[in-house]
């Protein structure tokens, strides 16, 4: 591996030939860098499952409700993994997206009628600056996120609970709306759901080719030709098949067809929080104080700011997560379980390959792990399994996840 | 015996004027410490340290623990500004007044810890804080480029894939990615706090040989050691501290281990070369 005499020993790029390229998958699979692979085939499995004990499962229509269940879990993950990146959590994220919701529902009320933008960005501004008060107070004060977001858990139920109660309106607002109500509610035409997926595709593909492209260009070493090709060709049969189900008719007593707003909603923050991830020198910051604070304060990054950062994303996508949480439920109470909400977004993140240890994770492990969450709640209902069966299978996935995710994190540091 | 320090109390150099030690013909050299004075509330832990740091030569720091040396190259990264003395860079007086200001200058430290990100793969920790970017992007592929180009000529070791992650490195591997980031960002001066202290005997010898590369590209290199065997194999020069103080500054050729351990034990600098 190494020569000690000195020789000039070259430097070598990822292997292309196609046993290298399975080879290092492995690598990669075993290291906790290809997470993705373990708990796809970890869905498929549970997918099988439930199509063949209950054969609706895998109906189009139920598809479309699956998805539509996994939206909050996904967002509320995303809104997490931020945090989780650099070694923190956010346990007051169900709350804080509730109250963001509490926020919209009023303004919108008959009393106070602001247009819907101006309502909807409120409540993102409500959740962010919440996020920011926390960030603030964990950072300056050098406190543990967990227990200030443990207060926050306490404190901002209290808050919700005020404020909804003071509507008069019985312990709950629903949503009169209709902009918030269609949010989940609502379809895209067939016809746009064609529109917005083929968009989104040749968005994707193209930004793949051409980062193929521009490798090849520079004369570094890349997967082979073949593999992208396939790459793009998975994404787009993927994309037809959703746009298939999402267009079937799944209307009982009417026509009922297109891509629920969720799905485009989901999509632009899973395509802006990647983008921040790997595209910008923020998100680069976020993994290096995750891996070690130290280091990024040596290499003379600003760790405050890019902490105070995350902080506020958190409370960006956990504005949106509590806007599509109050458009499902066509209303926010002062019930609301935020404190499960945020287990099973917890829960959602690591099942998808985010790591609890701060610095490894992506935001498509929420989008993963939101939809194995919701496929187990869906699917269980679907078998007719209760609720205490449904609770124990969620924990026995979840300790699997976190068994993985401890197991390729030792594996790359024991050697 | 070229020496350019004697032993304690020694005087203070004239004002702004930059020195030239014996040794120096035209230009003077690269890093030049003058009458360097650290104090920590009563403790003093450097007493008129003056030292020369010649371009493209290893200088070994060596002494006792506790001798000053860490508070010595604290100095000069401007961790720990001196309380008195004077530093002179390229023959200009320089304040290194923060880590900022030194690595301006193209001073660039490797500390024992090394502060590598193990989550990241090498070309990210190797412009970790200096990333490229283009059009508010990372510019990846430069960096890849780049940082391919300074690990070949370096090259003491092989990595699988410049886009492995740091974690999976071995020792001396790590310890190459961190000297290899010091030295990518035109850096003039590398100081490194005990290289191969957890090193095995395979890759110390690789690091050892990747500071002569450093030195014979131009760069200067101030190495602190307590393995006298790697301080013979690879320094030019050798400068022995005692007790906050700078005892004896001076070419390899004039030590053997034997007065290097007498100089590192008693501070005595008095004894004729054996």
């Amino acid at each position: 591996m190494t020569s000690s005499d000195g020789t000039v020993t070259e430097v070598r790029s990822e292997s292309a030939d196609a046993p290298g390229v399975f080879e290092s998958l492995w690598r990669k699979v075993r290291s906790g860098e290809a997470s993705l692979l373990p708990i796809l085939l970890g869905l498929a499995v549970l997918v099988i499952y439930f199509q063949v004990r209950n054969s609706v499962f895998l109906s189009a229509g139920n598809l479309t409700n699956l998805f539509v269940q996994a939206t909050i879990f996904i967002l509320l993950a995303m809104a997490e993994t931020w945090l989780l990146l650099l070694g923190e959590i956010d346990l007051s994220v169900g709350y804080v997206a509730a109250l963001g919701a509490t926020t919209a529902v009023i303004l919108l009320d008959a009393q106070f009628h602001w247009p819907w933008y101006l309502a909807l960005l409120a409540a993102i501004a409500v959740t962010t600056s919440i996020g920011v008060l926390q960030g603030f107070i964990i950072i300056k004060l050098r406190l543990p996120s967990f227990i200030v977001t443990l207060a926050g858990l306490l404190g901002w139920e209290g808050v919700l609970i005020f404020f909804v109660d003071r509507q008069g309106t019985g312990g709950t607002i629903p949503v009169q709306e209709k902009v918030l109500y269609d949010l989940v509610n609502g379809n895209l035409s067939p016809l746009a759901t064609w529109i917005f997926t083929a968009a989104s595709l040749a968005i994707f593909c193209w930004s793949i080719l051409r980062k193929d492209q521009s490798r090849r260009a520079s004369g570094l070493e890349s997967v082979p030709f073949a593999v992208t090709i396939m790459k793009v060709a998975a994404l787009v049969v993927a994309g037809i098949i959703l746009v298939l189900i999402f267009n079937t008719n799944r209307g009982t007593f009417t026509v009922l067809r297109g891509m629920p707003y969720a799905i485009p909603v989901d999509f632009v923050m899973l395509t802006a929080g990647g983008f921040i991830l790997t595209r910008t020198k923020a998100g680069r910051y976020i993994y290096a104080i995750g891996g070690n604070p130290e280091a990024a304060r040596r290499a003379g990054i600003n760790v405050d700011r890019y902490r105070l950062l995350a902080f506020s994303l958190t409370g960006v996508t956990a504005g949106v997560a509590g806007l599509i949480y109050a458009s499902r439920l066509g209303g926010i109470s002062d019930g609301v379980d935020g404190g499960n909400l945020v287990l099973l977004a917890v829960a959602s993140a690591v099942i998808g390959g985010t790591s609890l240890f701060g610095g490894r994770g992506k935001i498509i492990h929420a989008v993963i792990g939101g939809m194995v969450i919701a496929s187990i709640y869906n699917g269980m209902a679907l078998i007719n399994m209760s609720a205490a069966t449904q609770f124990i299978a969620t924990a026995l996935v979840l300790l699997v996840a976190v068994a993985m995710d401890s197991v390729a994190r030792r594996s790359t540091a024991s050697r | 015996m070229t020496t350019t320090s004697g032993p304690t109390g020694r005087a203070m150099p004239e004002n702004d004027t930059p020195p030239g030690g014996p040794e120096v013909a035209s230009s003077p050299p690269l890093l030049q410490l003058r009458g360097i004075s650290k104090h920590f509330g009563a403790v003093e832990a450097l007493k008129y340290v003056d030292l020369d740091v010649p371009a493209g030569q290893v200088t070994a720091l060596i002494g006792d623990n506790g001798a000053g040396k860490s508070t010595l190259i604290k100095a000069i990264a401007g961790i720990y500004p001196p309380s008195s003395g004077e530093i002179f860079w390229e023959g200009q007086r320089v304040s290194l007044h923060s880590p900022r200001a030194a690595e301006e200058l193209g001073i660039a430290t490797v500390y024992q810890d090394l502060a590598l990100c193990d989550n990241l793969d090498i070309v990210q920790n190797m412009y970790l804080g200096h990333e490229a970017s283009k059009r508010l992007t990372l510019d990846e592929i430069t960096m890849e480029l780049e940082t391919r180009r300074v690990l070949t000529e370096l090259s003491v070791f092989t990595v699988r894939s410049v886009r492995q992650l740091v974690g999976s490195l071995s020792g001396g591997q790590r310890q190459a990615i961190a000297v290899a980031r010091a030295v990518m960002h035109e850096s003039k001066l590398v100081i490194m706090d005990e290289p191969t202290a957890a090193l095995g005997v395979t890759q110390t010898a690789q690091v050892l040989e990747l500071i002569t590369r450093l030195a014979s590209r131009g760069i200067a290199v101030l190495v602190i050691s307590h393995n006298l065997n790697d301080v013979f194999t690879v320094a030019d020069r050798i400068a022995v501290m005692y007790l906050g103080t700078l005892v004896e500054c001076g070419p390899i050729a004039n030590y053997d281990t034997t007065r290097a351990v007498e100089l590192i034990t008693t501070g005595a600098g008095a004894r004729a070369d054996g």
